[in-house]
């Protein structure tokens, strides 16, 4: 028995998994998994000078979502840290060159399910372009994609900032961000009838009008988050443990950020106040009354605390359309044109969201050609001209953009989706080479990544 | 890059909450000018004098041929082309090839890079109020190097590298298609390289955008082109042992038949449909 073999032995799950048969033992494997943390701690004493190399995840719940860090480790420093993405790669671009248009925006939300309504306005917004109908969307179709995305960008951030929390050992306020989160996704659900994977901004506008009782409700979301929301920059700003573990954590100054490419709360955390909605304004932007937050720390505590002011200015964002809202109520909510209108009157009914029993009626009923019209809509879809266009909008992790490419058919012929969370993911290592593995983790929650839109 | 960062330490404010920016700068239908307009000589008399050596000679004024199409059917066998437009023959080209001048900052941006690295673009596309730069791929490095760091350029990031196949571009196939931002001067432009199928090779931006690196490893495992000079060219998202490249036109979407009811779905690219 070899030296290695001999030294692999007796310790459970300790054979080096990675050998193919017949290869010699490499080195120490461990399987952390259900196994006897003394035995290991033991059998690795005698080495505890050596560097080891660790596998965070893919299923650790500190990575959000399904991301391996393959980490070298001096005792509890992080010598270097290499990103393993693509666990959850869903071929999502390759599977929209086989829809219609209009399907995109169900595939794309699917990206970031977490922020999932940004994809879908991003994508919807390149399909305009490419139509050349941004300036004939109505404006209340324009304020119901606002709504929807500040909603969802609150959400998103809660999430954020609930899970950098509970990282650290703080439940409450995750326990505070879900429930706020659940608010909104309840207000989601009843404008869009579903909870999360909306496809609910369209090309050409969005899905559906308000509901009949819809400002009511966001009058009560909106009073309830005024309320709530602040509660998590309560509990954590000026808790000293949570400053310790996140001030000068995953610092990026604004060189290195412009190097590496970072948007979003990364960026606006060195001072630069970018902010998409700002300097390039989409969907009439420019006329809400909102700050972009900023800090200067360059430090996972700054981002948070950007996170947090964010949801506050999201909050105005949504009573300035609130307003909007009720002025132009019963304005069409869709772009005019019946070559692209997507021919739908949808309601609630007693089995869940459909057509109206007027819309059937009329095609099934009293019509032909709306019947043929809609037929042809709904299974061949609309020509888009030949073409490619590159649509950023402000995401809540930064800069969410579509690269799409028409060949003038009724499918997109190349669909690209720029990630901000694939992009951030690259700044891992320089953020955490040299800290401590619980810095690390402090930098990975300060840059929001989801897998889904990670990956892709 | 001294420069650069010292700049960067001290940003330039673009927006505030009490004075928003009014928007990026953004050439309107109105200021471009019609294409074919404008000789050579007049131009070099301008303030733009080197925009007679934006374009390669001989660069061509038609769009690239993305596909000709024939009838009105789409992916999926088995059935013939039952719309009764088979005979129908239509050239799909990409719309927009222009010559100088391009109006507006376009002929700015387009006549800095060209006194810098003359004749770089073998043709030059605006759309929809965007311009695409077709660089030259050996003169690609020059070019964004230009790009990032003359101050009238300063295109500080590369936002995303994508990939384009295009199998009917003979000599061409392969497209990666650059958006490049400016943070200085809020603009935004887009660079985009061909090559060959057989040859697919495009040095790599990541000396000059470091931002680049996943981006061209994603394209390089989507689409199978080599950038050489990137550090660590390997799969991203697919294993690493994965054979193909899934985003090209010619790797099969997969998928299997799904029986309902009695009924048999086939999948998606083999369904029947129109794809007019």
């Amino acid at each position: 028995m070899s030296e290695q073999t001999k030294r692999s032995a007796g310790v459970p799950g300790s054979e080096d998994v990675f050998a193919v048969p017949g290869e010699p033992i490499a080195d120490q494997a461990y399987l952390s998994s259900g196994a006897d943390w003394d035995q290991i701690i033991e059998s690795q004493r005698e080495r505890a000078d050596e560097i080891i190399v660790v596998n965070l995840g893919p299923q650790h719940p500190s990575t959000h979502g399904v991301m391996r860090l393959v980490l070298e480790m001096d005792g509890e420093n992080v010598m270097s840290c290499r990103p393993g993405i693509g666990f959850l790669h869903t071929g999502i671009e390759k599977n929209s060159e086989y829809r219609t248009w209009t399907q995109g925006s169900t595939f794309f939300t699917r990206m970031n399910y977490v922020g999932g309504i940004h994809n879908e306005a991003a994508y919807s917004l390149a399909v305009d372009k490419l139509l050349d109908i941004t300036d004939d969307i109505p404006r209340r179709g324009n304020q119901l994609r606002v709504l929807a995305m500040e909603t969802n960008r609150i959400a998103s951030h809660l999430t954020a900032v609930g899970a950098n929390c509970l990282e650290l050992g703080a439940t409450s306020p995750q326990e505070v961000g879900l429930r706020e989160r659940e608010r909104i996704l309840e207000f989601t659900e009843a404008l869009t009838g579903l909870r999360m994977n909306n496809a609910y901004i369209r090309p050409g506008g969005v899905q559906n009008d308000m509901p009949d009782d819809g400002i009511d409700l966001l009058d009560e979301l909106i009073k309830q988050l005024r309320i709530n929301v602040p509660e998590i920059a309560l509990f954590m700003l000026d808790n000293p443990i949570f400053k310790a573990r996140t001030q000068h954590i995953g610092v990026l100054d604004l060189s290195t950020c412009m190097m590496l490419g970072m948007t979003g709360p990364v960026l606006r955390s060195t001072g630069y106040p970018w902010d998409l909605r700002k300097t390039q304004p989409y969907l009439g932007y420019d006329h809400y009354d909102f700050d972009v937050c900023t800090e200067t720390s360059c430090d996972a505590y700054g981002r948070f605390k950007i996170r947090c002011d964010e949801m506050m200015q999201s909050l105005r964002i949504l009573e300035q359309v609130r307003d909007e809202l009720v002025e132009s109520q019963g304005e069409p909510f869709r772009v005019q044109d019946p070559d692209l209108e997507w021919p739908s009157d949808l309601t609630v009914g007693a089995d869940g969201q459909g057509n109206s029993n007027e819309h059937i009626k009329h095609i099934m009923g009293e019509s032909m050609e709306a019947l043929i019209h809609h037929f042809k809509k709904v299974t061949e879809g609309f020509k888009v001209p030949a073409g490619q266009v590159y649509v950023a909008i402000e995401g809540p992790a930064g800069e969410l953009g579509a690269h799409l490419v028409s060949d003038g058919g009724t499918r997109p012929y190349r669909a690209h989706m720029r990630d901000p969370g694939f992009n951030h993911v690259q700044a891992l290592p320089i953020m955490s080479e040299g800290a401590m593995l619980s810095d690390l983790l402090m930098a990975l929650a300060s840059i929001d990544p989801v897998m889904g839109g990670v990956d892709r | 890059m001294s420069e650069k960062n010292s700049e960067g330490r001290d940003p330039k404010v673009v927006g505030t909450a009490d004075n928003p920016v009014a928007g990026p700068e953004e050439v309107t239908k109105g200021e471009l000018i019609a294409e074919g307009t404008g000789s050579a000589s007049e131009l070099a008399s301008g303030p733009h004098a080197h925009l007679d050596r934006v374009l390669v000679p001989q660069a061509p004024t038609e769009g690239p041929v993305v596909t000709v199409r024939k009838g009105m059917w789409g992916p999926g066998h088995g059935s013939g082309d039952t719309s009764g437009f088979s005979g129908m023959t239509r050239i799909i080209e990409m719309p927009g090839t222009a010559t100088p001048p391009f109006g507006g900052w376009f002929d700015d941006v387009a006549d800095r890079v060209a006194e810098l690295v003359p004749h770089f673009a073998s043709r030059v596309m605006i759309w929809r109020g965007e311009i695409t730069f077709v660089v030259l791929r050996e003169k690609l490095l020059e070019v964004v190097k230009a790009l990032r760091d003359d101050p009238a350029l300063r295109f500080e990031v590369c936002m995303s590298v994508s990939g384009v196949h295009y199998p009917e571009m003979t000599g061409s196939e392969l497209h990666a298609v650059y958006d490049l931002l400016s943070y200085t001067h809020n603009r935004r432009i887009r660079l985009e390289v061909t090559c060959p199928d057989g040859d697919a090779h495009i040095p790599s931006v990541v000396p000059v955008y470091p931002m680049a690196n996943f981006h061209e490893r994603e394209t390089w495992d989507m689409f199978g082109i080599i950038f050489d000079g990137h550090p660590a060219l390997t799969r991203i998202l697919m294993p690493d042992d994965w054979v193909g490249h899934p985003q090209r036109k010619d790797y099969p979407l997969g998928g299997i038949p799904v029986e309902y009811k009695g009924a048999v779905v086939p999948p998606p690219d083999e369904r029947r449909s129109y794809q007019a």
